[in-house]
């Protein structure tokens, strides 16, 4: 249909979920249900001497309770794996049940399945387990250092990895040779994900059928394939993964965690249903976390104030266990980002992964790439002041030229395409930079609240691909997207996608793509994804993917589907395919006015087949594997505006602009949407969010009574804009947008704040009294 | 969120709840339930039995007379919040129990269980205190009145005997030339207050006749700053006086703190903001 791409359709989704009738898998029952409760480690680190499951096994209600001795006894793998392998790295064993060691607090013990939730939760209670308390290590680089309690007797140190990018003698040469050198220490905070729906999953299992298991899930037939590798040992087409409804992942979602091979576990061994539903805290304390770096981050600029070189050295937590995707996220989706959007002719990066008495920490919205952009974006203000130029200025003049494309980086990345000056520009433009810097300095020489303006020129790189690539940095899985298109007899269409939705709305967007290509409605066209049984081996949603990857294998088939389907009319026309046209519905022999087959006839011949061309076969459906030629390099500017009580510290947002180039916009309301989500999350991190750790491995901030989440009300009204360049190497030229404000935003409110209040830097996030005291250390200095 | 079991009792009435506790002397009493439940649900607390008294109507309602403002026990923050009575006799409840939790919170979390809960980082003991409210509670033994500056005693303990029922808060109406303020800086994440300041301010003829202020959130109980209050009264309350007074006068030993303010800056902001609140107070008596 035409003006069907680019066009803010509502979205179909939302009509049952915004009323409640959405299907969650907590909402989800079956005949004979039994619900599990997961006791979980209060201590940090402790050893398990023993466990004593009698008065629990008493209790009302209660079904059967499981420890690691029943895993053993039925001689599955019980472990969850990690999916990224770093050269080098420890991989210790992350079994579902732990039987002699707990490393952080919420670590699986044992699991009880009762009649009812409420009797599976008093019988947890009464599993009593005789734990031997072990100092725990909780600090990203702290657990590194000498003396730190050691957590894995395969990794002495507590080091999993040690990885490093980029050349070391060239950039210490640009060092060397620099007009003006900063340095900035820095602790990217680590963050909770935090889905509205908390993680679930109900298990049904009988021997015929095998294992069904709906559950809160990004992928699917990732789960799917880690239970048959690692944790279940079932075979592959005897286990059935489900994702209904599922309200947010965040990343939270793609990995194997031990819960939903537990819930398994439990329906194959009572022989009943079971559901397992994480409550609020259980998810505080056990979904991965995200960030958790200490980075010490230098940049060196010439006399002209052009950047010459990048330096960064992090530590970066990896929790108690290497979750599933964990080892590339401060690696491959963070040192490789390092060069921004700025030409850097000399970068070096160097990681330490360790191990900490603390949840895993995995991918979560931006994934490395909001740490990357953070060390970049904070450098960069310092650079310029260094420079003693305008920070927009300064990243003027360092940007990648937009005739430098492809360009390739000194930290691996190839940027297909971008050019940064006018979305600067419109940002700068739409915020009205100079009038802003103008109230800053009347405000500064008059009193009154202090006003900060912050910049964020970030990139991201979405679509991690391709395939034979990340396989040779480590990827255990390829990175392509699958995608079926059946055309039915009588012209709608079921687009079955590997890409798994969970608040995307791709059941929209690729109906839209559908209808685009294939000239008919968008209501002719459903989608469906998430289920196993239903569509084809898929990798999943994350990393920003679907549009690029997933919509781009839709295209794939539908190119296969038309050109039989030009075969189909032209032999019904009488005329040789290359003359015949697909336009508005119709086929048509070109310069034959009057010679066409609407699509429907033609549809319907391929299912009648009574008059085809020779040989081919009856039916009009496609399956496509698309991998793609390289990533999706987005980018935008961003621009925070704040205000800062020169008193208290205490801060507001009181403006934010983002423009951003996502390429092509399938649906600009949803993109929209996703900008907004992303740049709350982003605030978050900068001004709220703290999953801190006590010495003693305890989780702060556990509850919502805790953990500030951004609120509506503490946000201003976004002011959006975008450009396009569209993506040269995908068919549909789109990039992706689900994680740009995620990105962008962090450094934008950090240097917002740091240029209101006069400081080089303060930590995130940037509470009241860390600001407070960073303006009483400036004044004292 | 599964709380564990527990008896459930009805009251009917103020008497018939004094006999339910008599009875069940383990049990916990259920107002509005903001308090209780959220930590019955973490099972932070698994009381034996609660005796609800959310529909004893006798508890409800504001009713003025003799200089004085009676809150029933079980009146909602909401219903403080859009009082005309508590706005025209002392606008500071209203102020500060509109800046309680959410809509939610506010339409059934009660004046009631919120000061028996006595929790230091609520919103209504500081004010209660700073205007000079007198708790009224009822037991077994009948009626008695206790001062809300001697009602709160300790973290999460008050003055309330085992058996005893709170049945209202009775505040004076504040006389002509008063102004009041309440601000607050709040947590991020619960929105309960980091420092909330409740000023109270009487002008007569150009000088202050008495002031008083208090603190949330900064102290295990509602810190009452008597020192700044006397060092006002007689003064002109000018912006000078007051930051003079709190300069000088404001002492504030053992401060609570926590990841997200420690103790050295929540007195910092008691400092500030209760200047601060004490200037709009003042402006306020002035209008």
């Amino acid at each position: 249909m035409a003006g069907v791409m680019g066009s803010s359709i509502r979205r179909r989704e939302d009509p049952a979920l915004v009323t409640g009738r959405g299907k969650y898998t907590d909402d989800l029952t079956a005949p004979g249900l039994t619900h599990a409760a997961i006791v979980r480690s209060p201590h940090a680190h402790a050893r398990v001497r023993g466990i004593d499951t009698a008065a629990a096994a008493a209790a009302p209600g209660v079904v059967a309770v499981l420890t690691a001795a029943d895993v053993a006894e039925m001689g599955i793998g019980g472990v969850v794996p990690v999916g990224w392998l770093l050269p080098g790295m420890k991989t210790p064993a992350h079994p579902i049940l732990a039987s002699e060691t707990v490393r952080y607090v919420g670590d699986a013990v044992a699991v009880v399945v009762a009649e009812s939730r409420y009797q599976a939760q008093d019988a947890a209670e009464l599993v009593a387990v005789d734990y031997e308390p072990l100092p725990a290590s909780t600090d990203a680089a702290g657990t590194a250092a000498d003396g730190a309690p050691q957590i894995h007797s395969e990794a002495p140190g507590n080091v999993a990895f040690e990885w490093q990018l980029g050349d070391a003698e060239k950039t210490e040469a640009a060092f060397a040779a620099a007009a003006h050198t900063v340095e900035l220490e820095l602790r990217n905070n680590r963050m909770l994900p935090f889905a509205v729906e908390p993680r679930a999953c109900l298990a049904e299992y009988d021997a015929r059928q095998g294992l069904t298991l709906h559950m809160t899930s990004q992928n699917p037939h990732l789960h799917r394939l880690l239970m048959t590798l690692a944790s279940l040992n079932l075979p592959e087409h005897k286990i059935r993964v489900v994702a209904p409804e599922v309200g947010g992942g965040f990343g939270s979602k793609i990995h194997h965690y031990p819960d939903e091979a537990i819930t398994a576990l439990c329906a194959m061994k009572v022989g009943r249903p079971v559901k397992w539903t994480s409550t609020r805290t259980e998810a505080s304390l056990t979904d991965a976390h995200g960030r958790d770096h200490v980075t010490v981050a230098e940049l060196a600029v010439d006399g002209d104030g052009r950047v010459t070189g990048l330096r960064a050295r992090t530590h970066a937590a990896m929790g108690a266990y290497l979750s599933t995707f964990a080892p590339a996220v401060p690696t491959y989706l963070h040192g490789t980002l390092l060069s921004g959007q700025y030409d850097i002719p000399a970068i070096w990066v160097g990681v330490v992964g360790t191990f900490t008495n603390t949840a895993p920490v995995d991918a979560v919205r931006g994934a490395g790439r909001p740490e990357a952009t953070f060390v970049v974006e904070r450098l960069m203000d310092l650079g310029a002041a260094a420079a003693g130029l305008d920070p927009a200025e300064f990243r003027r003049r360092n940007f990648v030229p937009a005739d430098a494309f492809p360009y390739q980086t000194q930290v691996a990345l190839a940027y297909d395409s971008g050019n940064y000056e006018p979305a600067l520009d419109k940002a700068l433009e739409k915020a009205g930079y100079q009038e802003l810097r103008a109230e800053q300095a009347r405000r500064r020489a008059e009193g009154g609240k202090l006003l900060g303006i912050g910049l964020s020129s970030y990139i991201e790189a979405c679509g991690i691909a391709p395939s034979a690539v990340v396989g040779s940095l480590g990827a255990q899985a390829g990175l392509w997207e699958s995608a079926t298109v059946r055309v039915h007899p009588t012209g709608t269409a079921t687009v079955y996608t590997g890409s798994s939705a969970h608040g995307q709305g791709h059941e929209t967007t690729f109906a839209q793509i559908v209808a685009d290509r294939l000239g008919c409605d968008v209501e002719a066209v459903d989608v469906v994804h998430g289920d196993t049984r239903e569509v084809p081996f898929g990798m999943g949603t994350y990393g920003s993917r679907s549009a690029a990857v997933g919509g781009s294998a839709i295209v794939k088939s539908l190119e296969k589907i038309l050109a039989k389907a030009t075969q189909i009319a032209a032999h019904l026309l009488e005329a040789s395919a290359d003359d015949v046209e697909f336009a508005d519905g119709e086929f048509r022999v070109r310069g034959t006015p009057g010679r066409s087959e609407p699509w429907g006839s033609v549809v319907l011949q391929a299912y009648l087949a009574h008059n085809l061309p020779e040989g081919m076969e009856p039916g009009l459906e496609a399956t496509s594997f698309y991998d793609p030629a390289n990533f999706t390099y987005p980018f935008g500017t961003h621009v925070a505006v704040v205000e800062v009580d020169p008193e208290t510290g205490e801060v507001e947002l009181t403006r934010y602009v983002a423009v951003d180039d996502c390429g092509n916009q399938i649906n600009p309301m949803i993109v929209e949407g996703q900008v907004h989500g992303g740049i709350a999350y982003g605030v978050g991190q900068a001004l709220w969010e703290d999953a801190t750790y006590d010495a003693s491995g305890q989780l702060v901030a556990a509850t919502l009574m805790d953990y500030a989440l951004p609120r509506a009300h503490k946000l201003p009204s976004f002011e959006l804009d975008h450009t396009v360049t569209p993506c040269p190497h995908n068919p549909l030229g789109v990039k992706g947008i689900g994680e740009a404000g995620t990105i962008a935003a962090p450094p934008a409110v950090v240097n917002a704040v740091c240029d209101a209040v006069g400081v080089r830097h303060i930590d995130m996030p940037l509470t009241p009294e860390r600001v407070w005291r960073a303006m009483r250390s400036k004044e004292g200095s | 969120m599964f709380p564990a079991s527990c008896d459930y009792h009805r009251a009917a009435s103020v008497d018939e709840a004094i006999r339910l506790l008599g009875e069940h002397p383990e049990a916990k009493l259920l107002a509005g339930g903001h308090s209780l439940i959220p930590m019955m649900k973490l099972r932070l607390a698994q009381p034996a039995a609660l005796v609800d008294i959310g529909r004893v109507s006798e508890l409800k309602g504001i009713t003025a007379g003799d200089g004085k403002v009676r809150i029933g026990a079980l009146t909602t923050h909401a219903e403080l919040a859009s009082s005309d009575v508590l706005c025209k006799h002392c606008p500071i409840v209203g102020e500060a129990a509109a800046r309680i939790g959410d809509p939610q919170v506010r339409n059934k979390g009660t004046i009631g269980g919120n000061i028996a809960h006595a929790d230091p980082a609520s919103d209504l003991p500081a004010v209660l205190v700073a205007v000079g409210a007198t708790i009224h509670l009822k037991g077994g033994g009948g009626e008695r009145q206790v001062a809300a500056r001697q009602f709160f005693t300790g973290l999460l303990t008050t003055a309330m005997a085992a058996g005893e029922l709170l049945v209202a808060v009775e505040l004076p109406a504040l006389p002509a030339g008063t102004g009041t303020a309440y601000l607050k800086v709040e947590h991020p994440a619960s929105g309960y207050a980091v420092c909330g300041s409740a000023a109270v301010v009487t002008m007569n003829g150009g000088k202050v006749a008495s002031a008083s202020l208090a603190f949330n959130g900064v102290t295990e109980t509602p810190h009452l700053a008597s020192a700044v209050g006397e060092a006002l009264a007689g003064g002109d309350g000018s912006d000078d006086a007051i930051a003079k007074a709190v300069g000088e006068q404001l002492s504030i030993a053992e401060p609570m703190g926590d990841l997200h303010a420690s103790g050295e800056y929540r007195v910092h902001l008691a400092a500030t903001y209760g200047r601060r609140a004490l200037c709009l107070a003042r402006d306020r008596a002035q209008l």
